[in-house]
């Protein structure tokens, strides 16, 4: 299944995750040190002005851009064609698919080189073209490492961050390495290995970070360099994009591409931003003869024009979940969705449905760090709420128990008279489970609190009554505010 | 200055020496004190839950029973932002949105009431202890209330205020999410108490009854010796009264 990673129930995923202290440490030592780096270029950096200004840009450009979605890609597709590329649109991963497959075929392309791309994933272009006998090569170091470890990304921006390089050491080795674990070393001998399968490439396959509709241009961000290789050395590169991955012009790009590389990974800028235009065959000696742009859907519509379409602003920079306190103690594979974290709990639901990524939602203390780190301030844990009310009216399966106890919350809590008669009860009904101040196992909806932890015993003392005895003792009659404003004494 | 006191349901329910030092704070401060009868809860349990239809009737339901107050203070963080959402809870009924802004905008969480209504920094409290600060993520981050609590504390007397690492990452406690995702909750509870101890803080205070709860849950059942307290407890701290109030029986003083 498209997106799918791994095919545990939630639930066994996490226990799996908590249990690997190992991933864990990787995994939040990454986090405390993108977090810092990201600071640093951002409300940290003098130069770049008000970094909350920069945010409000970034929002207010998404929200343009996906508010004129079709007009722009609509100007996007034609420019992009005007200088000879190919455009094709595909509403489901299986038209993705099938067009990717098609011009493969086409050129009899047997080897394939890849940059980073997340939606490349999301439509599993990967086994889809292996199927087709194609030797797919990921050329982006991280993604290199899982593709020979058999492993799938647990970070969007730093697929590997689950793995430490001795960890990558023991992959190298199935490819006959046999150096040490210096990062050097690593990178040497990937370098190697890559460098001769680029010059054999057939087609190169990208993702995009950005689309520029004005001029019909793609935009890779990276450090590597290896996009450069692959957009080069094949004659046919193929760019698959999400459809919403576009701005109107290079004014805009040039915004996004700030917030994009402060965000994700802390660089004012990364070593490269390519910016890629079908070549008219007349203004230019290199680069791809053969040049197609596949936007995909996959779901993303559903989102236009809903509550949930500022999901659809989002620059994919990982910024949230770099900060996420979920995503830090049960990692990226978790989740269960190549899209991890809380823009993963968000997007999954929306791209594959309720009844495969309705638990993820749930996956959050609803803390909002990832709403304050997000560059384009998508309101992401009021998101995470949102889809929980889809859930709970029926696109899910709440637990009934839950439902009911909802149900009664909801009349319990209009009601000052059984409010007051429980603040009195609950002393008195909790009075047997109560030891030494506090309750250590707690029956039906009390269980799952006290597996960890104890719960307070209930004051015994009444607030209210010790209020009232309070004012009398001042000498103030307590009193209440009335319906028009004027006070009287409390009954 | 009249305050009408927003007790929340978990203040009534387990933490009634809180609310009655944080009346006494107030009061203290001149505030003339009122406890609205017809409180309940806010509703964020089930609104955070996604039950949308079951969490307007009590919004409502406060927002009645609060309305004609001059200022509207609670302890909690978390609970003063769930009146701060109210507006966008009802976006769809325009009358009580515009009840519910008004409702919002008199509302304010204890520390950043006396900070930043009264103009307080010092209330004359004196506590003597190694104290961290666990500042809660609705405070911080819905509220936007990020220093009052530092600012208060660092005027008691006696008080040795340790910087709590990794201050910003959420204790897990989250409402549903602490039952509904507990061995996730549980992971980071348990982080949080590691950096807790690494302070070598005597007490751990903050202004969210709820946070407290769940670390304090959490800190108990393994044994740890670190006291919790709320912040309004350590503001009505003086020394002279120190002896007072532990011969009190009923006023268990400092432990929540
Ligand atoms: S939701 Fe925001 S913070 Fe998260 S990846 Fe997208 S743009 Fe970045």
């Amino acid at each position: 299944m498209p997106m799918k990673v791994g095919n545990l129930p939630f639930f066994e995923g996490v226990d799996k995750a908590i249990s690997n202290t190992y991933m864990v440490n990787a995994v939040s030592s990454a986090q405390d040190g993108l977090r810092e780096k990201k600071l640093k270029a951002t409300v940290g950096d003098e130069t770049l002005g008000d970094w909350e200004e920069w945010r409000r840009a970034g929002e207010e450009i998404r929200q343009f851009t996906l508010n004129h979605l079709d007009y722009y890609l609509k100007q996007l597709s034609d420019n992009f064609a005007a200088r000879g590329g190919h455009v094709y649109f595909a509403q489901t991963v299986e038209e993705a698919q099938n067009y990717v497959r098609k011009i493969v075929r086409s050129k009899n392309a047997k080897n394939i080189v890849k940059s980073k791309s997340m939606v490349t994933e999301e439509i599993s272009l990967n086994e889809a073209l292996e199927a087709e006998g194609c030797d797919v090569l990921e050329t982006d170091l991280a993604e290199f490492i899982l593709q020979v470890d058999k492993d799938r990304p647990s970070h969007i921006v730093v697929p590997s961050v689950h793995k430490d390089r001795r960890k990558v050491r023991e992959a190298f080795q199935k490819l006959g390495y046999s150096g040490s674990d210096e990062p050097k070393e690593l990178a040497a001998f990937a370098r190697k290995t890559l460098r001769e399968k680029f010059l054999h490439a057939d087609v190169g396959i990208t993702g995009c970070n950005f689309a520029v509709a004005d001029t019909g241009s793609i935009c890779l961000v990276t450090n590597e360099g290896n996009a450069n290789m692959v957009t080069s050395y094949p004659e046919t590169q193929i760019t698959v994009m999400g459809m919403e991955r576009l701005v109107p012009s290079w004014k805009e790009l040039d915004v996004l591409v700030t917030l994009l590389c402060r965000s994700s990974v802390g660089q004012r800028l990364t070593t490269y931003v390519t910016d890629i235009t079908p070549a008219d065959q007349t203004d230019t000696v290199d680069g791809p003869k053969d040049f197609h742009l596949v936007i995909v859907d996959a779901g993303r519509s559903r989102a236009l024009g809903t509550e949930f379409q500022p999901a659809l602003q989002c620059i994919r920079c990982a910024a949230c979940l770099n900060v996420c306190p979920v995503y830090r103690h049960i990692g990226g594979h978790a989740y269960g969705s190549i899209y991890p974290g809380p823009i993963g709990a968000v997007l999954s639901p929306i791209l594959g449905g309720y009844k495969e990524y309705g638990k993820l939602p749930y996956a959050s203390s609803l803390c909002a760090a990832c709403t304050e780190a997000c560059p384009v301030r998508i309101p992401l844990h009021e998101l995470l709420i949102k889809h929980r009310q889809k859930y709970v009216a029926g696109a899910g399966h709440p637990q009934t128990g839950e439902k009911i106890a909802m149900k009664a919350f909801g009349i319990g809590a209009k009601s000052p008279f059984l409010f007051k008669a429980g603040m009195k009860m609950a002393p008195i009904f909790l009075k047997p489970l109560v030891h030494d101040g506090s309750i250590s196992k707690g029956p039906g909806p009390m269980k799952p609190w006290t597996h960890g932890r104890d719960l307070p015993a209930p004051s015994k003392e009444n607030f209210r009554e010790w209020f009232k005895k309070h004012q009398a003792e001042a000498g103030n009659p307590p009193t209440t505010v009335n319906a028009d404003g004027s006070r009287s004494e409390a009954k | 200055m009249k305050v009408s006191l927003f007790t929340t349901c978990l203040g009534e329910l387990f933490y009634v020496d809180v609310l009655k030092d944080t009346t006494e704070v107030l009061e203290r401060l001149g505030c003339e004190v009122d406890v609205p009868e017809g409180q309940i809860c806010c509703g964020q349990p089930s609104y955070n839950s996604g039950y949308k239809k079951e969490s307007i009737g009590p919004a409502k339901h406060m927002i009645e029973t609060f309305e004609n107050a001059d200022y509207i203070v609670s302890p909690s963080g978390s609970c003063t932002s769930m009146f701060r959402e109210y507006p966008k809870i009802f976006a769809d009924e325009p009358e009580w949105a515009e009840r519910a802004k008004r409702i919002a905008e008199k509302t304010y969480e204890f520390t950043s009431f006396i900070v930043n209504v009264l103009g307080v920094e010092d209330v004359g409290a004196e506590f003597h202890a190694r104290v961290t600060l666990h500042t809660s993520c609705h405070m911080t981050r819905l509220l936007g209330e990020r220093d009052s609590h530092y600012r208060l504390l660092s005027h008691v007397k006696g008080l040795e205020l340790v910087k709590l690492p990794n201050n910003y990452d959420c204790c897990g406690f989250g409402g549903t999410f602490s039952v509904k995702m507990t061995p996730i909750s549980e992971q980071m509870v348990d982080e949080k108490i590691r950096h807790i101890e690494e302070t070598k803080a005597e007490v751990l205070v903050g202004a969210d009854a709820s946070c407290l709860m769940n670390i304090g849950g959490r800190m108990r059942r393994l044994g740890k010796p670190v006291k919790v307290m709320h912040i309004a407890q350590i503001l009505n701290s003086h020394q002279e009264e120190e002896a007072a109030h532990h011969a009190n029986e009923s006023r268990k003083s400092t432990v929540l």
